[in-house]
């Protein structure tokens, strides 16, 4: 299912220069940010929680997670470098699947590890914020990660769709309209989040079973039909 | 003994028909395909290669389906048209990693840098490639695996004569040794060079096939338009259409010129000047007005 040739070749698409400066930037000002408030105000639990739900988590991590997941297949499709891929006799879902697992690696190191440098900096894990949303945080990884390996696999445009998807729907219509929050991968790990947290600090819209269900139901329903159109992948010549 | 079959193969996007209907064989040996640009070579070789659908028809490699059957690429090597190929690794790097991905060692791809003659570059990043050391690299990968057959989509684009060569001497000797090679080109002298074999498709349908001798043979016999300026016409018109290598001329009054359709190729091109100079007759303009490949495809589809 996994291959290392595969892998290799993902994460030297995927950490090159200009796209590792992307990827490191934000963390960066997460972390930069949380010195400032953590010198300013001083350790607060609710400040905390406050800017790694609101920053670390609605906003960087799918941000992270488009950026590689998307971006881990996209432009190797766009470019037709893929063909040298699919003119191998190697199955598509072990290339999906080793995709995947890069993007989630890479997500998760770019965006749950500076939640918890930040969340250690904001309150020294006061109420086990900090670690309570670097676990959101890993496990919205994997979900972003699928989703938007997914997207790129189907769009051209996958950057273009995965940010409205992180900043509209996650961000801004999740905060207007309640029914979309259920729907919502931050929500999701939310839910986990607080069972971690315990107390009021963290909550979510959704209860830890459904949560659960989902996030496990849409990666594998998206890893699997990457797999498929994979199979499918037209690429159409230069006439 | 690989031979790809084309069977009754159609593929249309949306309203526009890409290839029409086409049925052909490829066996062991060099293959030309043979079109302009836009005839649906690159649709084809696509279709050849397993990265799209045919609409309607089949693709087979010895009895084998090749769309969504990953399994046959232990057989096929492909060289694509596109120059997109993981720029950031050095050659070596590039090769290593195809070999791998067929299962196989960095054994395996020294032997086909050694092949294209890539080694001297091996270790610079392919970024900093030519466009003929990248078409090498290209080769390389596609040969790692030892593959019986080999589709490459015009790769002699943008090659230097000698790099040109070089590609030449390097499928000829693959076909020699019984592999089934196809490659597209758009140009006819390419193909006369290397090819045994000539497959020709014009406006999506398949216009000729066979020994290239035989396809030359159609193409410089078909009748050739000349527009001639001279310093009398009407004298010239009279001398030519007594010859039987001419078969009609137009008195063209807007133009101020005649023009010549002539049957015979060959022998119209050595009467024209010795009539002239016979008569007299000073040459001012001669210039064929159908010489374009697209006009010498388009006769060879209606003959």
């Amino acid at each position: 299912m996994y291959d290392p040739t595969v892998a290799r070749l993902t994460y030297r698409a995927l950490l090159g220069r200009r796209r590792a400066l992307i990827l490191g930037a934000l963390p960066l000002l997460l972390i930069a940010i949380s010195v400032v408030v953590r010198g300013l105000a001083g350790a607060d639990d609710q400040t905390a929680s406050d800017l790694l739900g609101g920053l670390a988590l609605a906003t960087m991590v799918p941000i992270i997670g488009v950026i590689a997941g998307t971006g881990a297949i996209g432009p190797e499709i766009d470019d037709g470098s893929v063909v040298y891929l699919l003119s191998k006799p190697l199955k598509r879902p072990t290339i999906i699947f080793t995709k995947l697992i890069v993007a989630i690696a890479v997500t998760m190191v770019f965006s749950a590890l500076p939640t918890l440098v930040a969340g250690f900096i904001l309150n020294g894990n006061g109420q086990q914020i900090a670690v309570a949303y670097t676990v959101a945080a890993l496990v919205s990884s994997i979900a972003y990660a699928a989703l938007f390996l997914l997207l790129g696999t189907v769009s051209r445009h996958a950057v273009v769709f995965g940010l409205v998807y992180a900043l509209v729907w996650e961000a801004l219509f999740g905060s207007l309209v309640s029914g979309a929050r259920t729907l919502s991968v931050q929500q999701w790990s939310l839910a986990v989040a607080h069972k971690v947290a315990g107390g009021d600090l963290v909550t979510s819209d959704v209860s830890l079973p459904t949560a659960t269900v989902l996030l496990i139901v849409v990666t594998v329903l998206a890893t699997w039909y990457a797999g498929q159109k994979l199979r499918s992948l037209t690429l159409a010549g230069e006439e | 003994m690989t031979t790809l079959n084309i069977d009754h193969v159609s593929r249309w996007f949306g309203n526009v028909v890409a290839v029409n209907d086409i049925t052909m064989t490829i066996g062991p040996g060099v293959t030309g395909l043979l079109g302009p640009n836009g005839a649906g070579k690159s649709t084809l070789i696509n279709m050849m290669g397993g990265f799209l659908a045919p609409s309607t028809g089949s693709v087979t490699l010895d009895g084998e389906q090749v769309w969504r059957n990953e399994a046959i690429y232990k057989h096929i090597g492909i060289v694509p048209e596109r120059e997109a190929m993981y720029d950031f690794l050095t050659g070596r790097e590039f090769v290593v990693a195809n070999a791998e991905l067929h299962g196989l060692g960095a054994k395996a791809a020294q032997k086909a840098l050694a092949t294209v003659e890539m080694e001297y570059a091996q270790d610079r990043k392919i970024s900093t490639y030519s466009k003929g050391m990248r078409q090498r690299v290209k080769m390389a990968s596609a040969l790692v695996h030892d593959p019986s057959l080999l589709l490459l989509d015009e790769p002699f684009n943008g090659m230097d004569p000698r790099q040109r060569m070089q590609l030449m001497d390097l499928l000829r000797r693959m076909g020699d040794e019984g592999r089934t090679v196809l490659f597209s080109s758009h140009i006819l002298e390419e193909v006369e060079q290397l090819a045994w074999h000539i497959e020709v498709v014009v406006a999506g349908r398949h216009a000729a096939s066979g020994d290239f001798r035989k396809i030359r043979r159609l193409m410089t016999d078909r009748p050739h338009r000349y527009l001639v300026r001279s310093s009398d016409d009407r004298a010239l018109a009279a001398a030519l259409i007594a010859d039987p290598s001419t078969s009609g001329i137009e008195v063209d009054l807007q133009e101020g010129a005649l023009r010549i359709q002539a049957v015979d190729f060959g022998r119209f091109t050595a009467l024209l000047p010795k009539v002239a100079r016979d008569h007299g007759i000073r040459l001012l303009t001669v210039s064929p007005s159908d010489e374009s490949l697209e006009s010498v495809f388009s006769y060879l589809v209606a003959a």
